[in-house]
């Protein structure tokens, strides 16, 4: 199938950056040596104080194939270590010490041979590597169809608002927690076990699911996709909390 | 390579002697799991060891606590760069099970619940390096967990202490497990960050 891509570390340069959300920043970064990337895989970011101290943190990355334009969208975890640096501090021009590609687990690459659909279902800042999938699947001119389902607490909580939008191989439904947009038809609440079903492929297409997001919502979504029938071996999860 | 990030400070108050390099001190206990989390009951886990006769060692939930459940306090570490500290653990010695098992062989594969595989090297299971453990903070593990009973490797990388253990299968050869096909090391010793190969 697809060649294996070797992770090591990189010299990143921020060629660009700006608010994603509120609590979160886009960073593109230069990698000149980045061997490019499947979507859905993650990247370390290493830092290094003055005095040699370093704290490193994984982050998924939301751009994929052979480019060195390495994107991401960190969101700032309060009293975190790292993400407070990226989110508040780095400016453009700053080097980073990364190190990857990682993962060839959480991945999406578009084969010959299963045409099934893909569900992806993101929770909060879940969404970036199911994003880079969505991404990645609109370069494929005849493949199967996307679906991404994204719970999120505001509208303000968006990750990729422009891009998502302009996504014409994915069928894009966002759910809000908190509060909905004024022309939203449903009311602001967490997707339920009834109304699941509704959002995502049924069973009998046999989609291939990703799933990403904070532990419990991944615990709680991944707990009812075996009742609505989804096969558990073709369910991959991705999970992230608490070290930011 | 000698990149530094002038503004970046580090929260040096988290820092020990006990953190291998990379990682960061946690108080929770976050949850890695490939997949989704397999309901197994106590009554219905069973741990087996099969080596390359074919033999086989089983044991079932009351079998395992009868061969001794210890009292272990150790250190974790994720893969994920975060560390969780005198951690309080129940479980019983592999150097037990073992005891009676015939094997030339050097390598494990330990395989779970979900499907989930782990390789281990069978020197890194015995002499009190290795547990299948039962209970976390003194009280029994959690599904997502591992419970009813997962594997305790605490000197390596914790995605080799396979949750929802249920077999440990000898090898004549390190053939890899299911992270480490996926890109992970095949030993995993933090204190040497073989995270990655």
């Amino acid at each position: 199938m697809t060649a294996r891509i070797r992770a090591s570390w990189h010299v990143a340069r921020v060629a660009n950056r700006r608010p994603e959300t509120s609590s979160a920043i886009r960073l593109e970064l230069d990698v000149p040596t980045w061997p490019g990337n499947h979507a859905g895989s993650h990247l370390d970011i290493r830092l290094t104080a003055p005095d040699g101290y370093q704290a490193a943190r994984s982050y998924s990355v939301a751009s994929s194939g052979p480019t060195t334009r390495v994107m991401l969208a960190v969101e700032e975890l309060p009293g975190g270590e790292v993400s407070p640096y990226l989110v508040h501090q780095l400016v453009e021009g700053d080097q980073l010490e990364v190190h990857g590609p990682l993962g060839q687990y959480f991945v999406w690459i578009p084969t010959k041979t299963d045409r099934s659909p893909v569900q992806l279902i993101a929770g909060g800042s879940g969404v970036v590597p199911l994003f880079a999938m969505a991404a990645a699947r609109e370069r494929e001119t005849d493949h199967a169809d996307f679906r991404l389902l994204y719970s999120v607490r505001t509208p303000e909580d968006v990750f990729f608002v422009d891009e998502l939008a302009e996504l014409t191989r994915t069928t894009v439904e966002i759910v809000h927690t908190r509060q909905s947009p004024p022309e939203a038809s449903r009311p602001p609440g967490r997707l339920t076990h009834e109304s699941l079903g509704d959002y995502v492929f049924p069973a009998s297409a046999t989609p291939r699911i990703f799933l990403c997001g904070p532990t419990p919502f991944v615990e709680t979504i991944a707990g009812w996709l075996p009742e609505l029938g989804h096969d558990p071996t073709r369910i991959r999860t991705e999970r992230f909390g608490g070290s930011g | 390579m000698a990149v530094i990030n002038s503004g970046f400070g580090g929260r040096r108050g988290a820092s020990d002697s006990r953190l291998p390099p990379g990682q960061t001190l946690v108080d929770d206990w976050p949850v890695l799991t490939a997949g989704l989390t397999p309901d197994v009951g106590a009554h219905e886990w069973t741990l087996t060891i099969t080596t390359e006769t074919g033999a086989e060692y089983n044991w079932d939930w009351n079998a395992l606590q009868d061969v001794g459940v210890e009292d272990i306090v150790t250190d974790i570490h994720c893969v994920t760069h975060w560390s969780k500290l005198d951690m309080a653990w129940r479980g019983v010695p592999l150097d037990r099970l073992f005891e009676d098992v015939e094997t030339s062989y050097d390598y494990v594969m330990a395989r779970s619940h979900g499907g989930y595989t782990t390789n281990l090297p069978l020197e890194d299971l015995l002499d009190g390096q290795a547990w299948i453990a039962t209970e976390a903070d003194g009280e029994p593990l959690t599904p997502e967990h591992g419970g009813p009973a997962r594997l305790l490797v605490p000197h390596l990388y914790f995605w080799k202490s396979a949750k929802w253990v249920r077999e440990l299968r000898m090898m004549p050869t390190d053939e890899p497990g299911f992270w480490e096909q996926n890109g992970y090391h095949l030993r995993g010793d933090p204190w040497r960050e073989e995270r990655y190969w």
